[in-house]
Protein backbone atom coordinates (compact mmCIF):
# COMPACT_ATOMS: atom_id res chain seq x y z
CA UNK A 1 0.00 0.00 0.00
CA UNK A 2 2.40 2.15 0.80
CA UNK A 3 5.16 1.40 -1.89
CA UNK A 4 1.68 2.16 -4.27
CA UNK A 5 1.42 5.59 -2.32
CA UNK A 6 4.97 6.43 -3.30
CA UNK A 7 4.60 5.40 -7.43
CA UNK A 8 1.51 7.80 -7.79
CA UNK A 9 3.86 10.50 -6.04
CA UNK A 10 6.46 10.19 -8.02
CA UNK A 11 3.99 10.00 -11.42
CA UNK A 12 2.53 12.94 -9.96
CA UNK A 13 5.88 15.04 -9.81
CA UNK A 14 6.54 13.52 -13.68
CA UNK A 15 3.59 14.90 -14.81
CA UNK A 16 3.90 18.41 -13.33
CA UNK A 17 7.40 18.89 -14.25
CA UNK A 18 6.42 17.64 -18.01
CA UNK A 19 3.26 20.45 -17.67
CA UNK A 20 5.62 23.12 -16.31
CA UNK A 21 7.69 22.82 -19.15
CA UNK A 22 5.10 22.42 -21.77
CA UNK A 23 3.43 25.81 -20.36
CA UNK A 24 7.43 27.79 -20.35
CA UNK A 25 7.29 27.05 -23.93
CA UNK A 26 3.59 27.99 -24.70
CA UNK A 27 4.54 30.86 -22.85
CA UNK A 28 7.51 31.67 -25.27
CA UNK A 29 5.72 30.90 -28.13
CA UNK A 30 3.39 34.11 -28.35
CA UNK A 31 6.07 36.76 -27.77
CA UNK A 32 5.48 40.58 -28.37
CA UNK A 33 7.67 39.66 -31.45
CA UNK A 34 7.30 40.61 -35.03
CA UNK A 35 9.14 38.15 -37.73
CA UNK A 36 8.77 39.26 -41.20
CA UNK A 37 10.38 37.34 -44.38
CA UNK A 38 11.04 39.56 -47.13
CA UNK A 39 11.81 38.55 -50.09
CA UNK A 40 10.49 41.60 -52.40
CA UNK A 41 13.00 44.22 -53.77
CA UNK A 42 10.52 46.62 -55.05
CA UNK A 43 10.84 49.96 -53.90
CA UNK A 44 6.85 49.71 -52.53
CA UNK A 45 7.05 46.62 -50.62
CA UNK A 46 10.18 47.49 -48.75
CA UNK A 47 8.75 50.70 -47.77
CA UNK A 48 5.78 48.72 -46.55
CA UNK A 49 7.68 46.29 -44.69
CA UNK A 50 10.31 49.31 -43.09
CA UNK A 51 6.53 51.58 -41.97
CA UNK A 52 5.55 48.30 -40.29
CA UNK A 53 8.44 47.66 -38.75
CA UNK A 54 9.36 51.18 -37.34
CA UNK A 55 5.90 51.05 -36.10
CA UNK A 56 6.08 47.77 -34.54
CA UNK A 57 9.48 48.97 -32.69
CA UNK A 58 7.99 52.10 -31.47
CA UNK A 59 4.97 50.12 -29.65
CA UNK A 60 8.05 47.93 -28.00
CA UNK A 61 7.57 44.86 -30.10
CA UNK A 62 11.02 43.12 -30.64
CA UNK A 63 11.12 42.91 -35.28
CA UNK A 64 13.53 41.04 -36.34
CA UNK A 65 13.59 41.22 -40.48
CA UNK A 66 14.90 38.08 -42.08
CA UNK A 67 15.98 39.60 -45.88
CA UNK A 68 16.03 37.09 -49.14
CA UNK A 69 16.24 36.58 -52.61
CA UNK A 70 15.57 40.54 -54.15
CA UNK A 71 14.78 42.05 -51.25
CA UNK A 72 18.88 41.95 -50.43
CA UNK A 73 19.67 45.11 -52.97
CA UNK A 74 17.62 47.14 -50.50
CA UNK A 75 20.84 46.47 -48.25
CA UNK A 76 23.34 46.74 -50.66
CA UNK A 77 25.69 49.64 -50.13
CA UNK A 78 26.12 51.72 -53.61
CA UNK A 79 29.62 52.81 -51.43
CA UNK A 80 31.00 49.90 -51.54
CA UNK A 81 32.18 47.61 -54.29
CA UNK A 82 33.84 43.51 -53.28
CA UNK A 83 36.73 42.07 -55.03
CA UNK A 84 36.73 39.18 -56.02
CA UNK A 85 33.18 38.24 -58.00
CA UNK A 86 32.97 35.91 -60.74
CA UNK A 87 31.37 36.48 -63.84
CA UNK A 88 27.97 35.54 -63.19
CA UNK A 89 28.06 37.36 -59.48
CA UNK A 90 29.34 40.50 -61.50
CA UNK A 91 26.51 40.26 -63.98
CA UNK A 92 23.91 40.01 -61.24
CA UNK A 93 25.48 42.79 -59.33
CA UNK A 94 25.37 44.95 -62.24
CA UNK A 95 21.71 43.91 -63.24
CA UNK A 96 20.37 44.10 -59.64
CA UNK A 97 19.66 47.63 -58.08
CA UNK A 98 22.68 49.03 -55.83
CA UNK A 99 20.63 50.29 -53.07
CA UNK A 100 17.64 51.20 -51.25
CA UNK A 101 17.89 54.12 -53.18
CA UNK A 102 17.41 52.68 -57.09
CA UNK A 103 14.48 50.20 -56.12
CA UNK A 104 12.03 49.83 -58.65
CA UNK A 105 8.16 50.12 -58.19
CA UNK A 106 6.35 46.58 -58.31
CA UNK A 107 3.81 48.96 -60.39
CA UNK A 108 4.11 52.35 -62.64
CA UNK A 109 7.90 52.02 -62.82
CA UNK A 110 8.01 53.78 -66.16
CA UNK A 111 11.61 53.22 -66.33
CA UNK A 112 12.56 55.02 -63.06
CA UNK A 113 10.19 57.30 -63.27
CA UNK A 114 7.68 56.23 -61.00
CA UNK A 115 10.12 55.85 -58.03
CA UNK A 116 11.08 59.26 -58.36
CA UNK A 117 7.64 60.82 -58.80
CA UNK A 118 7.23 58.15 -55.58
CA UNK A 119 10.49 60.06 -54.01
CA UNK A 120 9.08 63.42 -54.88
CA UNK A 121 5.44 63.21 -53.26
CA UNK A 122 6.93 61.75 -50.01
CA UNK A 123 8.70 64.61 -49.33
CA UNK A 124 6.29 66.81 -49.88
CA UNK A 125 4.24 64.75 -47.71
CA UNK A 126 7.24 64.11 -44.68
CA UNK A 127 7.04 60.84 -45.45
CA UNK A 128 10.51 59.70 -44.35
CA UNK A 129 12.73 58.56 -46.57
CA UNK A 130 13.88 54.60 -46.83
CA UNK A 131 17.29 55.71 -45.95
CA UNK A 132 15.47 57.54 -42.66
CA UNK A 133 13.46 54.08 -42.08
CA UNK A 134 16.60 52.44 -41.87
CA UNK A 135 18.37 54.34 -39.55
CA UNK A 136 15.29 54.89 -37.38
CA UNK A 137 15.09 50.83 -37.16
CA UNK A 138 18.58 50.58 -36.33
CA UNK A 139 17.98 53.02 -33.13
CA UNK A 140 14.89 51.09 -32.01
CA UNK A 141 16.82 48.34 -32.16
CA UNK A 142 15.28 46.53 -35.02
CA UNK A 143 17.42 43.31 -36.51
CA UNK A 144 17.78 42.12 -39.84
CA UNK A 145 19.84 38.59 -41.08
CA UNK A 146 20.62 38.20 -44.10
CA UNK A 147 19.54 34.66 -45.72
CA UNK A 148 23.47 33.05 -46.32
CA UNK A 149 22.06 30.93 -49.30
CA UNK A 150 20.21 33.96 -50.85
CA UNK A 151 23.46 35.73 -50.71
CA UNK A 152 25.69 32.93 -52.43
CA UNK A 153 23.05 32.95 -54.83
CA UNK A 154 22.97 35.71 -56.51
CA UNK A 155 26.74 36.45 -55.92
CA UNK A 156 26.55 39.22 -53.30
CA UNK A 157 28.97 39.44 -50.47
CA UNK A 158 29.21 40.28 -47.01
CA UNK A 159 31.44 43.44 -47.80
CA UNK A 160 28.73 44.86 -50.00
CA UNK A 161 26.15 45.87 -47.84
CA UNK A 162 25.26 48.41 -45.91
CA UNK A 163 26.40 49.26 -42.17
CA UNK A 164 23.20 48.47 -40.04
CA UNK A 165 23.97 48.15 -36.34
CA UNK A 166 22.15 44.75 -35.57
CA UNK A 167 22.61 42.97 -39.17
CA UNK A 168 23.77 38.91 -39.35
CA UNK A 169 23.77 36.16 -41.46
CA UNK A 170 22.06 33.06 -40.86
CA UNK A 171 20.08 30.40 -42.44
CA UNK A 172 15.82 29.37 -42.92
CA UNK A 173 15.74 27.53 -39.75
CA UNK A 174 16.66 30.95 -37.79
CA UNK A 175 13.29 32.72 -39.21
CA UNK A 176 11.40 29.14 -38.57
CA UNK A 177 12.30 28.97 -34.82
CA UNK A 178 12.03 33.33 -34.70
CA UNK A 179 8.40 33.25 -36.69
CA UNK A 180 7.71 29.92 -34.44
CA UNK A 181 8.16 32.12 -31.17
CA UNK A 182 6.94 35.81 -32.16
CA UNK A 183 2.94 36.35 -32.22
CA UNK A 184 3.27 38.08 -35.28
CA UNK A 185 4.89 36.54 -38.68
CA UNK A 186 4.77 38.50 -41.94
CA UNK A 187 6.11 37.66 -45.37
CA UNK A 188 6.62 40.56 -48.21
CA UNK B 1 -12.69 63.85 -22.09
CA UNK B 2 -14.23 66.35 -24.24
CA UNK B 3 -12.50 68.75 -25.99
CA UNK B 4 -13.49 71.56 -23.58
CA UNK B 5 -11.96 69.35 -20.32
CA UNK B 6 -8.64 68.34 -22.52
CA UNK B 7 -7.96 72.10 -22.48
CA UNK B 8 -7.73 72.33 -18.98
CA UNK B 9 -5.82 69.42 -18.51
CA UNK B 10 -1.85 70.61 -16.97
CA UNK B 11 0.12 69.04 -19.73
CA UNK B 12 3.90 68.03 -18.74
CA UNK B 13 4.74 67.90 -22.02
CA UNK B 14 4.11 68.96 -25.40
CA UNK B 15 5.15 66.79 -28.69
CA UNK B 16 4.70 68.80 -32.05
CA UNK B 17 4.81 66.26 -34.95
CA UNK B 18 3.47 68.22 -37.75
CA UNK B 19 6.17 67.61 -39.57
CA UNK B 20 6.12 63.86 -40.24
CA UNK B 21 3.74 61.28 -41.99
CA UNK B 22 3.03 57.59 -40.68
CA UNK B 23 4.71 56.05 -38.44
CA UNK B 24 6.96 59.24 -37.58
CA UNK B 25 4.42 60.69 -34.60
CA UNK B 26 3.97 57.64 -32.92
CA UNK B 27 7.77 57.20 -33.47
CA UNK B 28 8.47 60.77 -31.09
CA UNK B 29 5.62 59.82 -28.94
CA UNK B 30 7.71 56.72 -27.85
CA UNK B 31 10.56 58.62 -27.96
CA UNK B 32 9.14 61.59 -25.90
CA UNK B 33 7.51 59.14 -23.67
CA UNK B 34 10.32 58.52 -21.29
CA UNK B 35 11.10 61.63 -20.28
CA UNK B 36 8.08 62.25 -18.80
CA UNK B 37 6.99 60.89 -14.86
CA UNK B 38 4.38 58.33 -14.41
CA UNK B 39 0.74 60.32 -14.06
CA UNK B 40 1.80 62.89 -16.39
CA UNK B 41 -0.26 64.38 -19.12
CA UNK B 42 1.63 64.38 -23.20
CA UNK B 43 -0.15 65.67 -25.71
CA UNK B 44 1.05 65.26 -29.14
CA UNK B 45 0.41 67.28 -32.38
CA UNK B 46 -0.13 65.62 -35.65
CA UNK B 47 -1.92 66.71 -38.99
CA UNK B 48 -1.35 62.71 -40.31
CA UNK B 49 -5.46 61.71 -39.92
CA UNK B 50 -4.17 57.92 -38.62
CA UNK B 51 -2.88 58.96 -35.52
CA UNK B 52 -5.58 59.97 -34.16
CA UNK B 53 -6.45 56.27 -34.16
CA UNK B 54 -2.87 55.11 -33.49
CA UNK B 55 -2.08 56.70 -30.35
CA UNK B 56 -5.16 55.32 -28.37
CA UNK B 57 -3.96 51.75 -29.76
CA UNK B 58 -0.02 52.49 -28.72
CA UNK B 59 -1.65 53.47 -25.38
CA UNK B 60 -3.95 50.38 -24.86
CA UNK B 61 -0.70 48.32 -25.85
CA UNK B 62 1.61 50.05 -23.27
CA UNK B 63 -1.16 50.51 -20.08
CA UNK B 64 -0.86 53.89 -21.05
CA UNK B 65 -4.03 56.02 -20.24
CA UNK B 66 -5.59 57.89 -24.26
CA UNK B 67 -7.30 61.21 -22.80
CA UNK B 68 -8.65 62.01 -26.01
CA UNK B 69 -8.04 64.39 -29.00
CA UNK B 70 -9.23 67.98 -29.85
CA UNK B 71 -9.09 69.60 -33.22
CA UNK B 72 -7.08 72.89 -33.81
CA UNK B 73 -6.59 74.94 -37.17
CA UNK B 74 -5.54 72.42 -39.73
CA UNK B 75 -4.10 69.84 -36.82
CA UNK B 76 -5.28 67.90 -33.85
CA UNK B 77 -3.95 67.23 -30.22
CA UNK B 78 -3.95 63.86 -29.08
CA UNK B 79 -3.62 63.64 -25.20
CA UNK B 80 -2.03 60.53 -23.11
CA UNK B 81 -1.19 60.00 -19.65
CA UNK B 82 1.88 57.76 -18.76
CA UNK B 83 1.17 54.86 -16.75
Amino acid sequence: MEKSNEVTLEMLQKQVDELTNKVAYLENNRKDQLSMAIVSGDMDKILAAMVISVAAAAMDTQVKLFFSFWSLSALRDPKKSPKGKDFISKMFGIMLPNGKDKLKLSNMNMAGMGPMMIKMLMKKQNVMSLGEMFRQAGELGVEITICEMSMGLMGFKKEEFIDYPHLSYAGAATFVADAGESSIQLFI
Amino acid sequence: MTAEELKSVEVAKSVDARGTACPGPLLEAKKAIGTIKAGDVMEILSSDEGTKQDIPKWCNKQGHEYLGFAEENGYFKVYMKKK
